[in-house]
């Protein structure tokens, strides 16, 4: 029997993304990015100067990043606040972004990022890297390019591209396997995770379609940032 | 100069040998790539990118508005909105003052005129050194988003002196969003506070120094 997706879907179609800059008016910088039901809000401060004095680092600028999920945001309310998961998705997040900022251009000086979870349907680091960059881009922040993610998941044996929530959790056959990866503009990848069993062959295959989709990504991102300005 | 268009950071501005990179730009290989958000220049080969959001960088020339934030035994340290702060050295004052009585030219919180003369790693340094420039008294500052400075000036400051003569104050714009606004009469200020919020609201409309003077005319 074909595996077919939940929500009717291609195997490498991705859901309906949305972006929008601007949309916290106090930040220094703030993007919005959606994946169909997931949606991440990034705003950006600064570069302002490192407190306390002692992390600071003269070489060069400091990027944090903060992931949160809001309470509200899954159907079972989570304890708000941060959590083993937020602080391992914020440094991978960190990882994800830092190969692309030049932000040695900001001795002594820290950059912020807080990306908050509004809506959680899987993918909720990709949308939230994705939403960071385009912030980071709009307060201004040197960088030699912009990054895009996505999240390859795997059905059985058939890679899908953007899973959902339930594709995420699907734990028949092979058993569910989840693989966010982030690609730079011009095609250099910086993160790649892996949740779940996969050979080696699909691998690649994996690698292979979601750098289509990151360039798909990319492509909204552009156009968000070129809209923002009328 | 060619058309200004809106670049994001790793777009392909223009490729060739005879363009030079510029601020916000980068040369790769034989591409010249934007590293900033903005809108892209090109003026005789050089090619630059001017920011359009985002905190304030100090250049070097720039006429700031700051507050006092520490008094020391050489100098004032100041904020002015940067990510560093900036210092005033005592040696950059044009008059005589008492070593011991630093906090009677200038206390903490008080408000100071000051152009960029340097900046290095260790910070930025100001001076004062200027008829223009020197210790706010009176009237009040307004504070707007930097990168509207280069609007509410205007082209050749166009836009600050129609400010300056329909109200009859006198206006002092920092290129960190601070605008320092002094009349004789409190209503004059609060027109000449209007209108500059006016512009920044109305920034992206062509042809704004007109709008401006039919919006005073309704105004008054």
């Amino acid at each position: 029997m074909a595996i077919k997706r939940t929500d009717g879907r291609k195997f490498d179609e991705l859901r309906k993304m949305y972006a929008k800059v601007g949309v916290v008016p106090n930040a220094d910088g703030s993007a919005m990015f959606s994946f169909g039901d997931t949606i991440a809000i990034a705003a950006v401060y600064g570069p302002k100067k490192m407190h306390p004095q002692h992390m600071q680092d003269p070489e060069k600028g400091t990027l944090r990043f903060t992931y949160n999920m809001l309470s509200f945001s899954v159907t079972d309310r989570i304890r708000p606040g941060p959590s083993r998961r937020s602080q391992e998705i914020s440094k991978v997040s960190e990882w994800a972004i830092d190969p692309v900022l030049m932000i040695d251009k900001f001795p002594n000086n820290v950059v912020d990022v807080h990306v908050n979870i509004l809506q959680a349907n899987a993918s909720t680091r990709c949308a939230g890297i994705n939403a960071a960059v385009l912030a980071l881009a709009h307060a201004g922040i040197t960088m030699k390019n912009i990054v895009s993610s996505v999240s390859i998941g795997k059905l059985d044996k058939e890679l899908v591209v953007d899973v959902s929530k339930e594709e995420e959790d699907y734990s028949e056959g092979e058993g569910a396997t989840d693989i966010p990866i982030t690609f730079t503009g011009d095609g250099k990848l910086t993160h790649i995770q892996l949740d779940g069993k996969i050979t080696t062959e699909q691998l690649k295959e994996a690698v292979k379609l979601a750098k289509k989709a990151c360039e798909e990504i990319y492509e909204v991102q552009k156009k968000a940032l070129k809209e923002s300005i009328k | 100069m060619t058309e200004r268009k809106i670049v994001i950071p790793g777009e392909i501005i223009v490729s060739g040998d005879k363009y030079l990179p510029g601020e916000g730009t980068e040369k790769k290989d034989n591409d010249i790539i934007a590293i900033i958000y903005g809108l892209s220049e090109e003026t005789r080969g050089l090619v630059k990118v001017i920011p359009l959001s985002g905190v304030y960088h100090p250049r070097r020339g720039n006429v700031v508005i700051g507050k006092v934030e520490n008094v020391t035994f050489n100098g004032w340290v100041i904020d002015i909105t940067a990510p560093n702060n900036a210092f005033l050295s005592l040696t950059e004052v044009p008059r005589y003052i008492n070593k011991d009585g630093l906090e009677e030219v200038m206390d903490i919180g008080d408000m100071v005129v000051a152009k960029i003369w340097n900046i290095n790693k260790r910070g930025i340094d100001l001076s004062i050194k200027s008829r223009d420039f020197g210790k706010i008294e009176e009237g009040m500052i307004i504070k707007i988003n930097p990168n509207k400075v280069p609007r509410v000036i205007g082209k050749e400051g166009s836009m600050v002196n129609l400010i300056k003569n329909e109200t009859g104050c006198n206006i002092t714009v920092g290129q960190n969003g601070l605008i320092w606004i002094s009349g004789d009469k409190i209503e004059n200020e609060l027109l000449a506070k209007k209108a500059v919020i006016f512009v920044t609201e109305k920034s992206f409309i062509e042809g704004l120094t007109d709008k401006l003077k039919e919006w005073f005319d309704k105004e008054k």
